[in-house]
């Protein structure tokens, strides 16, 4: 049981809370993620990146967006509540090295959570981090004030231009691809088409494009493969080869269809869940 | 193998039949050998095929009181006892048998347990054939190992009665103040848990996983082990003071290093199974609706997603089914994957149906359950449709040529016999390799060039207080060799820590 201490909701559907997990926060490293059940018997697996950690206090904060059955059915605990399994620190961590060039962080949406603790990662090893962080429209831009302390430059951009530049976060990118400080290295984390363009843009320039990947999951030690993609002609188990990979070597078609693997039937599951919600909102059945 | 189904009442009767004409229980003596080897053996009941295809309840039913007696009469009670070198863990067999002849079961059971940990899973799961029914010398005069003494059957008999009359509460020694680590929580993690806690240490299990188990709780289904029987087994060691972590995976969470150094553990057993799935690198094997059988297992099983009403992890919904491979973990994928619903089944598997690693009782209930076997068979790409799904598999047809050095006969591909195969899922069940999270992360620790860790005959590793066993020192084996390794290592263990 793993007890949750605060929770704040960032947006209409993303909450972030902090966590009790001492073992955990001991040794989480930048990159890293957790899987979490709800109950012992019918809840699913779901793999949630470590936004940030207090290894003093033992904490650990996830950020989520209530989208399936699951992150819903996450969204309506409170705090003081528990969540009945949380296994970590999963994954590799991500590679951190003291760069003489800017390092770009580009984050879409609910992919700025993930971002957060590697943009962290690299303030602490001393590195220049220019931050992209775009989203629909300015509701749904999440850890803005965070994630301004942390950059040495912030680049915002929405869709719809409700903030920042009216733009999609691979417009700022490719100008900083063709400034005249060439960046030493990127990350992009946020939707797979959002990274598949990122990764095509930077393409050009030879510029190393890190990208992390939010696959399917099971048991998240690499024992079942159903996290796997194909990176470069070789497959990879995300869980415990990644999360994160080059994301000039991601076969992102294989992967986006894998992750629809399910799809009707989830969509049918959470159907039902809302009929079921309805049902008792309208105090019917039971 | 029979004909015709019987109903457990049925066979009772029948058993009883036989019963009364042996004029039991005064005594095998009195019965001469020859008479014996002449009783048929007991047919298991089982739940009819037709019937059992469509729900997830055990397919094998057990022995009644009459077929046990009936069924340990025909053990010849042999000077030499070959059953017993053919069990890897030399349970005293015609011990045990003999005392079940007689109706003594409380006796029988407490022989088994001298030498084994989990009869009742063990009974259900053993390749028999291959170990105890091989040797039997009853098979050997009736030319069939299957015609043996039904030993497993006999086992399984004994523990559930044993399980049921709540037996189990267990003598333990004076506390040692010593603490020892487990990692992970399948049977051999189990089996070393039990025998230290007994000794008087303190015994903390970690598991990565949510449950207790190992495969025997993600891997086999229940229909062929039922889940209840060994969380029967993980309550007892909690009743005798074992501690069980879930959601801590030792190389992640903590090290086994760190286990030691910084939480104060004086020794770690390292049994984390072997858990790294084979793909046969074939075109295709990344499309959606390519499973490994770890993988659709788990769902199955662990996270039940064959109650769609309840569980919220999702499994595929399949029409035509390839299962490739010929174990155990074959069989159970191909027949999980009917019970939920799958229209037609297939194993595709490269060699025939005499190689198949499986348990001839698996292949046996399988096929009574429809599952089609293509024999000497084997895919060499899996085809896409236009959305990245299997559409069908492209195979090659075998034949067997020249014996290899292990003498069995190598399959070799007919030129020119490709055909195509109208499937939507394949499930690949080529075994498992040692999945590397623990070994990667202590490099104090000796593999060989498979993966697996390497020991010396007391189970220690070449790291100081660090034990290993099951799977990851076998190479995917067996639950009864995992079992076995877990009594050696906390032989070792505790002479480790009393030195
Ligand atoms: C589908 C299937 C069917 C089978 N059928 C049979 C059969 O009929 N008869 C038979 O004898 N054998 C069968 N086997 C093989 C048998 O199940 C195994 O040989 C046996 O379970 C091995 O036991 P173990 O304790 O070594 O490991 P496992 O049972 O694999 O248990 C290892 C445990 O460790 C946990 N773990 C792994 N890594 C870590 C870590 N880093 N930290 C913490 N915990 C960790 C795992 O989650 C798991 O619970 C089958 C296997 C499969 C997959
Ligand atoms: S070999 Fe067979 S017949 Fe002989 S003692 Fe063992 S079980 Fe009985
Ligand atoms: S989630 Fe099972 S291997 Fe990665």
């Amino acid at each position: 049981m793993i007890r949750i201490l605060k929770k704040k909701q960032l947006s209409s559907d993303v909450f972030q809370m902090e966590l009790e997990a001492p073992h955990i926060s001991e040794s989480r490293k930048a990159g890293q993620f957790v899987i979490l059940m709800l109950d012992d018997e019918y809840s699913e697996r779901i793999p949630l990146t470590i936004a940030d950690g207090d290894g003093k206090k033992g904490t650990i904060t996830i950020i989520f967006q209530a989208v399936g059955g699951t992150t819903l059915a996450l969204s309506r605990l409170e705090e003081g509540e528990a969540i009945a399994h949380v296994l970590g620190p999963l994954g590799t961590p991500t590679h951190i090295e003291k760069q003489k060039k800017p390092v770009i962080c580009v984050g879409g949406g609910i992919g700025v959570a993930p971002l957060h603790p590697i943009v962290q990662a690299h303030k602490a090893a001393g590195n220049r981090v220019i931050t992209i962080m775009g989203a629909r429209n300015k509701d749904l831009l999440i850890l803005e004030e965070e994630m301004a302390a942390l950059s040495d430059e912030l680049i915002i951009c929405t869709d719809d231009g409700s903030k920042g530049r009216k733009a999609l976060v691979t417009e700022p990118l490719k100008e900083l691809c063709e400034a005249d400080e060439k960046p030493a290295e990127c990350v992009a984390i946020g939707p797979p088409v959002m990274m598949k363009f990122c990764a095509e843009t930077t393409r050009p320039y030879k510029l190393h494009t890190m990208v992390s990947l939010n696959t399917i999951m099971v048991d998240g030690t690499g024992m079942c493969g159903g996290c796997r993609v194909t990176v470069g002609k070789e497959t990879k188990f995300v869980c415990v080869d990644g999360p994160e990979f080059d994301g000039h070597l991601v076969d992102f078609s294989s992967m986006m269809s894998r992750m629809s693997s399910y799809k009707t039937q989830e969509d049918e599951h959470t159907c039902r869940l809302e009929e079921k919600a309805k049902e008792l909102a309208a105090g019917g059945v039971r | 193998m029979t004909c015709g189904y019987k109903d457990p009442g049925t066979l009772d009767l029948e058993a009883l039949a036989v019963r009364e004409n042996l004029n039991l229980p005064q005594g095998l003596n009195q019965i001469k050998k020859k008479d014996r080897a002449a009783i048929p053996q007991q047919e298991m009941p089982s739940q009819e095929a037709g019937i059992r295809g469509g729900n997830m309840t055990e397919v094998a039913l057990g022995y009644s009181e009459n077929q046990v007696i009936v069924e340990a009469s025909r053990c010849l009670e042999c000077a030499n006892a070959p059953c017993v070198k053919g069990c890897p863990v030399s349970i005293d067999i015609p011990g045990f048998i003999g005392a079940a002849a007689k109706g003594e079961f409380d006796e029988a059971l407490d022989i088994i347990k001298e030498s084994s940990m989990l009869p009742a899973i063990c009974g259900r799961v053993c390749p028999q054939e291959k170990q105890c029914m091989e040797t039997c010398t009853l098979g050997k005069i009736r030319k069939d190992p299957m015609e043996s003494v039904a030993i497993g059957r006999i086992e399984r008999f004994l523990a559930d009665r044993g399980a049921e009359k709540g037996d189990s509460t267990v003598d333990k020694a004076p506390s040692t103040g010593k603490k020892v680590a487990i990692v992970g929580s399948g049977p051999s993690g189990l089996t070393t848990a039990a025998d230290l806690a007994r000794l008087g240490h303190e015994v903390t299990v970690f598991e990565a996983f949510h449950k207790a188990g190992g495969v025997t709780v993600y891997g086999i289904p229940e229909f062929r082990l039922p889940k209840s029987i060994v969380q029967r087994e993980v309550d007892n060691l909690e009743a005798m003071g074992v501690q069980f972590v879930y959601d801590f995976l030792v190389g992640r969470t903590r090290t086994v290093k760190e286990l030691m150094e910084k939480d104060g553990y004086h020794a770690v057993y390292v049994a984390n199974g072997a858990g790294l799935p084979k793909f046969m690198n074939i075109p295709g094997e990344n499309l959606v609706g390519v499973f490994s059988a770890n993988e659709y297992l788990t769902r199955a099983n662990l996270m039940k997603a064959y109650d769609t009403e309840k569980a919220a992890t999702p499994i595929y919904k399949s029409r035509k089914v390839a299962v490739f491979g010929g174990g155990n973990v074959a069989m159970d994928a191909a027949r999980t994957a009917l019970r939920l619903g799958a229209e037609e089944v297939h194993i595709v598997y490269r060699r025939t149906e005499k190689e198949m690693p499986a348990r001839v009782e698996e292949v046996h209930h399988a096929r009574e359950e429809g599952i089609i076997f293509d024999l000497l068979t084997n895919p060499t790409a899996i085809i896409s449709d236009d959305q990245g799904r299997v559409a069908g598999i492209e195979c090659l047809q075998y034949e067997l040529g020249e014996a290899d050095e292990s003498g069995r006969r190598r399959p070799v591909a007919i030129e020119g016999s490709e055909f195509f195969m109208d499937i939507d899922t394949c499930i690949t069940a080529l075994g498992n390799s040692s999945n590397p999270l623990v070994t990667g992360t202590t490099p104090e620790l000796d593999t060989n060039k498979w993966g697996n860790i390497t020991v010396n005959e007391d189970g220690m590793t070449s790291m100081p207080g660090v034990f290993a066993g099951g799977d990851i020192v076998q190479g995917a084996a067996t639950v009864i060799l995992a079992m076995g390794d877990g009594r050696t290592a906390a032989r070792g263990i505790h002479e480790y820590l009393n030195q």
